[in-house]
């Protein structure tokens, strides 16, 4: 059993982490929660004033605030639904038997590897751009007008980007819960004459219903995030047609320079993540047995 | 017995399963062939998919018209200096909470895990300040110092799970042939953390390499990692395909390579070992 010595010797070993972790998490997060009650400017040093909720106010009654909350919501529920559903059909293709399973694991798993930058700039230029890109050859090899994916239906071209990223995470994991499950079980179902989607509705999505809800929770809280993507493809814009709770909150602070109005929005942010992450927090901890 | 796979049955998975996996994967192969045309041939219409006359002539010139090779080695030296940085931090932490658990340990874990659930935005502002206070934007040392910070959670809960697979037994079988604590830790435990240690210093090496909030907001050019260099190529409109296509592949090779060996640890780091 631990004894004393070994005690303060694991209470020594943990402090540096904890206290990096209470600092990072303390310093800058009471900073937001103080700045957002000021009226403060960067442009306009020395002129900081207290001015209670008027921060908050301003930020939630902006129009810019509802579009990029609507947006945010669009683009996290549009993201889930594409990776889960497609996460699930891949999980169930690839744990089939065939040939070159491995390299097609490979394949399926490679956009993940791929910087956030790098795939919204491949997308953007190669293959959504209206004059050349790869979607436009394909328009004209059809007889068919190009799309301006980007000016036209930005949140969805978005959309799409950010579900290609993240589809292997699904699948990967979905995956891995799936070759957890025991074949005799569905062999015993099988002779016992359950149909092929009887199998699927009552043996296997059971069985995966767990690692679908950490994936929903996990993907959330990265979704939630979303920033590069919306950088190098739109601003934003058109307007704020693709601009997002991360985006507006960095266009409030670090473009127009109003460090009380984006502290609130941070905030505001914080407040959702929270949602979120109360419940990943409560899955993850009853598998804990520390 | 196990059910026998028709002949037919497999051929058509095969197929359908490449045909899936060529089509995701074909993004990435586009921007490698592209990489390797020349810049009017990267527009041409329609495009051709291999029969085009290859050249390395970008790559060159990625090289010689931007300071590639300092944002590839800003990109090394930031995310295996916040791993390393993180794993001097973590591999203490873990390695008590694994063996020498108090009645406190569970909530210092989900504690920890709750930081990782804070959106970078809602400290932006602050960070931002500090950093131009103390002269760290577009500095190498502040993004790996933020860095750490952020992947901190996981690699402690990583590393709690590989050292918890760890037996106790082995410990104890140690400590009454009266080993010091020290040599527990050298001679004993050290042998059998090593693949653990290692699956999370290859997996925060990928996170670290293409964080892409941190990177973009706090550097400028001296510090800029391949994320951020990358994103300078999103102005410039017109006839850069081929470019963009060679600076992005030697941006994300090194990381492809590496993801494809911590396929599994990837599921175990980033569910925090929900998922095994």
């Amino acid at each position: 059993m631990a004894t004393a010595h070994s005690r303060a010797a694991a209470r020594v070993m943990i402090s540096p982490a904890v206290i990096l972790l209470l600092g990072w998490m303390i310093v800058p997060l009471s900073m937001t929660v103080y700045f957002s009650f000021l009226s403060y400017n960067l442009l306009m040093p020395g002129m900081e004033e207290f001015i209670g909720f008027g921060n908050y106010e301003f930020f939630l009654s902006d129009p810019a605030f509802t579009e990029a909350l609507v947006n945010t919501l669009l683009l996290v529920g549009g993201v889930l639904v594409i990776t889960i559903v497609g996460g699930v059909g891949l999980a169930l293709l690839l744990d089939q038997p065939m040939w070159g399973q491995g390299i097609v694991r490979v394949l399926v798993i490679a956009p993940f590897f791929v910087m956030p930058t790098v795939s919204a700039l491949v997308w953007k230029n190669m293959f959504m751009n209206p004059v050349n890109g790869l979607f436009a050859h394909l328009a004209k090899a059809l007889g068919l007008p190009p799309f301006d994916f980007l000016a036209h239906a930005p949140l969805a071209s978005i959309i799409l980007i950010v579900a290609w990223q993240w589809l292997p995470f699904a699948t990967l994991i979905l995956l891995t819960a799936l070759q957890s499950l025991d074949k005799e079980q569905l062999e015993a179902a099988e002779m016992d004459g359950a149909s092929a989607l009887d199998r699927f509705r009552f043996i296997v999505l059971p069985h995966m219903s767990r690692a679908i809800t950490v994936v929903i929770l996990i993907q959330t809280i990265f979704l939630l995030s979303v920033f590069a993507e919306i950088l190098v493809t739109t601003n934003g814009g058109p307007g704020y047609a693709s601009t997002n709770i991360t985006y507006l909150v960095y266009a409030q602070s670090l473009l127009q320079f109003d460090v009380g109005g984006g502290s609130a929005g941070g905030i505001v942010a914080v407040i959702l993540a929270n949602i979120v992450a109360i419940f990943l927090m409560r899955m993850i901890g009853k598998n804990l047995e520390a | 017995m196990a059910r026998r796979a028709t002949g037919t049955r497999k051929i058509l998975v095969t197929l359908a399963a490449w045909s899936v996996g060529l089509a995701i994967f074909f993004p990435i192969l586009w921007t490698i062939l592209t990489s390797f045309k020349t810049e009017a041939e990267a527009i041409a219409s329609p495009p051709s998919l291999i029969a085009f006359r290859w050249t390395l002539e970008n790559y060159v010139e990625v090289n010689a018209r931007s300071d590639y090779f300092l944002h590839f080695m800003n990109s090394v030296v930031i995310s295996l200096g916040s791993t390393l940085l993180g794993l001097l931090i973590a591999i203490p932490a873990a390695w008590s909470m694994a063996f020498v658990p108090a009645k406190r340990t569970k909530d210092i874990l989900m504690w920890m895990l709750s930081t990782k659930m804070l959106p970078p935005v809602g400290v932006l502002v602050p960070i931002y300040l500090i950093f131009r206070d103390f002269g760290l934007l577009d500095t190498r040392i502040g993004l790996i110092v933020v860095l750490t910070l952020i992947n901190l959670p996981i690699i402690v809960w990583m590393l709690f799970t590989y050292f918890k697979e760890i037996p106790g037994e082995i410990l104890e079988a140690a400590r009454m042939d009266g080993a010091s604590l020290w040599d527990e830790v050298v001679h004993v435990l050290t042998p059998m953390a090593v693949p653990g240690i290692a699956s999370t210093l290859l997996l925060n090496i990928i996170l670290a390499w293409n964080e892409a909030f941190w990177t973009l907001n706090l550097t400028a050019a001296k510090a800029a990692p391949l994320t951020a260099f990358i994103a300078s190529y999103s102005s410039p409109e017109g006839l850069f395909y081929a470019k963009l296509s060679a600076a992005s592949t030697l941006a994300i090779a090194p990381i492809l390579i590496l993801g494809w060996f911590s396929q599994k640890q990837l599921v175990r780091g980033l569910t925090f070992g929900a998922v095994k």
